[in-house]
């Protein structure tokens, strides 16, 4: 049995639909990603997901329950890491791991003992005595987690786990991450970091308006929506109109090069399996770039190339 | 993270209200010490100033109100007000605070809680602080000999019943409301004017008729009169009819404040 299944899953708020009939399975002990753009309907599932808001239609399933009947029940097996931290920021670190376990209704015995685990965990034992509200945002995010695991739940929902962190901030969290799924902890998350979707996930869907436009593995997903590798390439723009870069203008000098050409303001992408033959062919044509740049195809890559690259405010 | 299983679901009831309750105790024994002067030096000031202050004065001119004494006629009115004043101070900064700031009720949304349980529990703290400063005001104002008889224990019950009564309606307008301005509004156009018109200092009567409606229709006045009931023991017919009248506001507070809740919290 599937920990998560949602089949034509919608969500709606007055006149705005958000979740616009999306199917989903996860199994257990799959770490499993939705990827998206700002106001792709991420958020709204995650929430559908962890029992705290009532779905629009659809049919929604966790461990089997429905979330409509069973929420408390559901509620109790998750641990739930929304995309805001709300913690006690007057409480200590560890009071604030206490109080958590007690809405679960946990004896205080065992959050005692599970504290010093958690703590740990999110390598806070040295800050355990100290109030939350000076800490770094780093911290607060491990505390948030660190809580929601104080009920020893099945799943873990991350509602974009690492925004507003600093790269080491990050790592330190994804190892975090990584140490839970090895335990068998099943992770639903989502991110709109492709380097974290990648790190993460065993699995992932990219939603955008409310549908899911892709699902797979995130090399099965560059495999599918992108090529092996992509050439970066920067052209002299004299005598073309420079106002918003000039590249657009210059698309056309590389067509046929590579499998599909994504003109920028700035730089020509250039799709392509091998992308220092592409830059041979494009040299062969006489072309000077001021610069050049193969690199691997990333999720990015399918991601601006499913989602668009216009900005969602 | 231990493998012992799932944290055990506490089946709905007092239970879970009690562990919700439990947050907000905590929070409670955090922050008393601060809130003491505001609470409880507030009303004991009026009963000084006004009770036996102002009271002097018409108890020689006049012999008190309906041959009651001014001190005793203010001190059990005294009790209603500081629980709509209880009422007013936690049931809106406070409780908009748990769903914009902190948002400390989402966090507990994402437990075994539902919004049942974290606004029972939430309610009956505040019931309970408010328990301990009438409590608190009849030990101090019995001390000025504001009390003459052992029934004015019954007022501690009173005032909370009120304290209860603008609660849950303030918790229904919070959780309506979309800015922290208009709790301003309300303390200025709804918690000042009542304190004044509800037959706190001097009876409605005096009032002109529609500002007489304006206090049967508000539990202030319901609080004052049953209070000063109690604690002159003087029940009758009419207490009855005031009890019955907070009641119905708890009663309709509740919805209001659970419906909003909802609304405000799962979306």
């Amino acid at each position: 049995m599937p920990i998560l299944l949602a089949r034509g899953l919608t969500k709606t708020f007055g006149d705005f639909e958000a979740v616009k009939g999306i199917d989903v399975e996860v199994a257990k002990g799959e770490a499993f990603g939705f990827l998206g753009p700002n106001g792709a309907g991420k958020s709204s599932t995650m929430k559908m997901v962890a029992a705290t808001s009532p779905r629009t239609g659809g049919e929604l399933s966790m461990f089997g329950l429905d979330p409509d009947v069973d929420g408390a029940a559901i509620r109790a097996r998750l641990g739930s890491c929304p995309q805001q931290d709300n913690l006690d920021e007057e409480l200590t670190v560890e009071e604030n791991l206490h109080v958590y376990g007690r809405f679960f209704g946990l004896p205080r015995a065992v959050i005692r003992e599970r504290t010093e685990e958690l703590l740990d965990f999110a390598q806070l034992t040295e800050r355990r005595r100290d109030k939350v509200e000076p800490l770094s945002g780093g911290m607060k995010r491990r505390l948030t987690i660190a809580r929601a695991l104080v009920n020893d739940p099945d799943v873990l929902l991350l509602d974009e786990p690492t925004t507003g962190l600093d790269p080491q901030a990050r790592h330190v969290l994804w190892d975090r991450l990584f140490r839970l799924k090895r335990r068998g902890v099943t992770l639903i998350l989502t991110t709109h970091y492709m380097d974290e979707a990648e790190q993460l996930c065993d699995r992932l869907v990219v939603m955008d308006h409310g549908r899911i436009v892709a699902e797979g593995s995130p090399r099965a997903l560059i495999q599918e929506h992108s090529t092996r590798e992509v050439l970066e390439l920067r052209l002299p723009v004299d005598g073309h109109d420079e106002s918003d870069g000039g590249h657009t203008e210059l698309a056309h000098l590389v067509e046929g090069v590579g499998e599909r050409v994504e003109a920028l303001p700035d730089r020509l992408l250039i799709y392509a399996d091998h992308g220092d033959a592409a830059l041979e062919t494009v040299t062969d044509r006489g072309l000077q770039p001021v610069s050049a740049l193969v690199r691997r195809s990333t999720l990015e890559d399918v991601f601006l190339h499913l989602t668009g690259r216009t900005l969602v405010d | 993270m231990t493998s012992e299983g799932v944290a055990p679901l506490v089946p709905p009831g007092p239970r879970r209200v009690g562990l919700a309750a439990e947050y907000f105790l905590r929070v409670w024994r955090r922050t008393w010490v601060g809130s003491v002067f505001s609470r409880f030096g507030g009303p004991l000031l009026m009963l000084l100033a006004l009770g036996i202050g102002l009271g002097s004065l018409v108890d020689d001119s006049s012999g008190g109100v309906g041959g009651v004494g001014y001190l005793f006629f203010v001190a059990p009115a005294l009790i209603a007000v500081q629980g709509m004043m209880d009422a007013a101070q936690e049931s809106m900064w406070p409780v908009y605070g748990y769903f914009t700031w902190n948002r400390m009720y989402h966090s507990m949304l994402a437990t075994s809680l539902t919004v049942t349980d974290v606004v029972l529990g939430h309610l009956s703290v505040i019931a309970m602080q408010s328990a301990i400063a009438s409590a608190a005001f009849v030990l101090v104002a019995s001390l000025f000999g504001a009390f003459a008889s052992w029934w004015a224990l019954l007022s501690i019950p009173v005032g909370v019943l009120t304290c209860l009564a603008f609660a849950t309606v303030l918790f229904g307008v919070t959780s309506r409301a979309r800015t922290d301005g208009v709790f301003n509004v309300v303390f200025r156009l709804v918690i000042t004017p009542l304190m004044l018109f509800s037959g706190v200092f001097f009876p409605v009567d005096l009032l002109p008729t529609g500002m007489q409606v304006l206090a049967w229709v508000t539990p202030l006045w319901h609080g004052v009169e049953l209070s000063r009931d109690c604690a002159t023991a003087s029940a009758d017919v009419m207490s009855l009819v005031h009890l019955a009248v907070l009641l119905v506001f708890v009663a309709g507070g509740l919805v209001l404040a659970l419906t909003g809740m909802r609304k405000r919290l799962v979306s």
